[in-house]
């Protein structure tokens, strides 16, 4: 059976990356896809082998000074603030435009060009028998939602993939998130992991997408993540003890189900504890 | 005015931490949270709302009645937010291409309110800080307006100094941050990861010119990697300015609501921010 399971929280660093990796492995996913471009990290863990790479292009404009006449149509109509007209200037701020042609239709003195710019690129590789794809965003650029569009499209039909998301509650965690089945929320027992994981939850919600939660550093905090799960009827799969061996395996780049084998069948637990969720 | 912004690269490594403290041994600074996805700053600072207002964004909608279903709108836009002639609002950028082709006018812009942008009081001054709402977009936007605020309220109050806590990443919402700072603090851990975003966070300053210094924090939980990265700084001429160890009291702060300054002033924790603090009033 082909499912998507998405792995997100809201909160950076609570473990996303860490429970996305081990449960791949664990449960043999046929493909891992890494879609925090904008700080990729499941390579650094899973060392793929055979890596190819692809640039991605977006639409961006370019203004030909000659033919513009200043008018500021394109200023005027750009609903990301990117272009500033004056009497006898203008400029295009790059890091706000969202590449949608607008300027460009909109120029009565057909002075803005879209030309083909490289915002990142796309690699696959393989660990083992499970196909990692990845992204990574270009320095300076602003939407990662390119990137992680290329990353998705490289995903074979059929099998199990597992999709590591990014932190925040925005357009590049809705890209991600988009299509899945289901979506794991790795959350921190903390008041900062609380507050984020229930703006996470209201976007899964929105996209209605089904969830449950898995608590990584258990023992550090309080109950409040606990008790809002209850509250809130959303399933709570499994905890991960705050652990210095987990903690110092994750910084050397060893996924912990590596050298604690005892943890593989907890991962496999708790995959067909979502499957049973799925229905 | 100075603006000192901290980022990271990689989540969860200690930003609003770190950032809370500063702003706590500042004393007399405009405090503006642009983690306005994961808004934690409120959550050691307890603002007291003076000031909250709309932000708004707008969205494309499609009347049926009108619509042709010619098919150009579909066609032209470039974020794959409409099918069926029905626009997807969460793919939906707000650009207005479909409103602009539509040749019935069937396909119209329209505002609606995506967060909220906050002016408030706080023990250590005057707070500006937002909440985007889940699943909207334009962080970027949002992030720039909770900055504008906080240096009109600067301004205001006589304020010379503002501190950023920006978000994760190095996307939209974090060039909105760090675009005309006049330091950037990279919040790093002793991971691969760590090493790895810092480095991307990094070229993320350089390519926007802003000076950077680097704080390790739970640099123990693994020193040879703390060591490491301090060779890394060290190779590019980047001053590590704070080693912060792991305390779980740090912890123990955050749920009393308390900055780790406040909290346990004479641990190595804060010790180290205040050594931070001093390093970034000295690069300023």
């Amino acid at each position: 059976m082909e499912v998507r399971i998405a792995v997100a929280s809201g909160k950076g660093g609570t473990g996303k990356t860490t429970v996305a990796v081990n449960l791949a492995l664990s449960i043999g996913a046929a493909q891992l896809l890494d879609c925090d471009v904008e700080a990729p990290n499941v390579h650094l863990l899973l060392h793929p082998r055979g890596v190819e790479s692809k640039p991605i292009y977006v639409k961006v404009p370019r203004i030909i000074e000659d033919r513009c006449n200043y008018c500021g149509r394109c200023a005027e109509a750009c609903n990301f603030n990117a272009i500033f007209v004056a009497r006898d200037q203008i400029i295009l701020f790059e890091e706000l435009c969202h590449g949608c042609g607008l300027c460009a239709k909109i120029c009565p003195q057909k002075a803005i060009v879209e030309e083909e710019k490289v915002v990142g690129f796309v690699k696959w590789g393989w660990a083992g028998e499970m196909k990692l794809i990845w992204g990574e965003l270009g320095i300076g650029e602003p939407s990662p939602e390119p990137v992680i569009e290329a990353v998705k499209s490289r995903m074979d039909e059929g099998g199990t993939a597992i999709i590591d998301v990014a932190p925040g509650t925005s357009c590049p965690v809705v890209s991600a998130v988009y299509g899945s089945d289901f979506c794991i929320l790795v959350a921190e027992p903390t008041p900062f992991g609380l507050h984020d994981l229930r703006q996470m939850i209201g976007v899964l919600r929105r996209l209605g997408i089904p969830m449950a939660v898995v608590i990584n550093k258990a023992g550090l905090g309080d109950r409040g993540v606990y008790e809002y799960c209850e509250d809130e009827g959303i399933p709570i799969l499994m905890e991960i003890p705050f652990d210095r061996r987990i903690a110092e395996l994750y910084s050397r780049g060893i996924p912990f189900v590596q050298e604690m084998p005892e943890w593989r069948m907890r991962f496999q637990e708790i995959m067909e504890a979502v499957r049973g969720m799925m229905g | 005015m100075r603006q000192v912004v901290i980022v990271s690269g990689k989540g969860g490594t200690g930003k609003t931490t770190v950032a809370a403290s500063l702003a706590a041994l500042a004393g007399r600074a405009v405090i503006a949270d642009c983690d306005v996805e994961a808004s934690n700053m409120p959550l050691l600072l307890h603002p007291d709302v003076g000031e909250r207002r709309d932000f708004k964004t707008r969205r494309a909608e499609i009347d049926p009645e009108s619509c042709l279903r010619c098919g150009l709108c579909v066609e032209e836009c470039r974020f794959d937010a409409i099918s069926d002639f029905k626009v997807d609002p969460v793919k939906c950028e707000g650009c207005g291409v479909c409103a602009y082709i539509c040749p019935t006018g069937a396909a119209r812009l329209r505002p609606r309110v995506s967060g909220y942008l906050y002016v408030s009081e706080t023990r250590f001054g005057p707070l500006c800080h937002a909440d985007l709402l889940p699943g909207e977009s334009n962080s970027g936007r949002l992030v720039s307006l909770v900055r504008e605020r906080a240096r009109a309220v600067a301004v205001e109050r006589g304020l010379d100094l503002i501190l950023i806590d920006g978000a994760p990443g190095i996307g939209c919402p974090v060039i909105a941050s760090v675009t005309g700072v006049d330091l950037g603090v990279i919040v790093t851990e002793p991971s691969m990861s760590g090493l790895h975003d810092m480095e991307r966070a990094l070229s993320l300053l350089r390519h926007f010119r802003v000076p950077p210094l680097v704080a390790i924090n739970k640099y123990d939980l693994n020193p040879e990697m703390a060591e490491r990265i301090r060779a890394f700084c060290a190779d590019r001429g980047v001053e590590v300015a704070a080693m912060i160890p792991f305390d779980t009291a740090v912890v123990e702060a955050m749920l009393r609501g308390l900055t780790i300054v406040e909290y346990e002033p004479e641990c190595g924790v804060s010790g180290e921010i205040r050594e931070l603090w001093r390093a970034v009033q000295e690069l300023l």
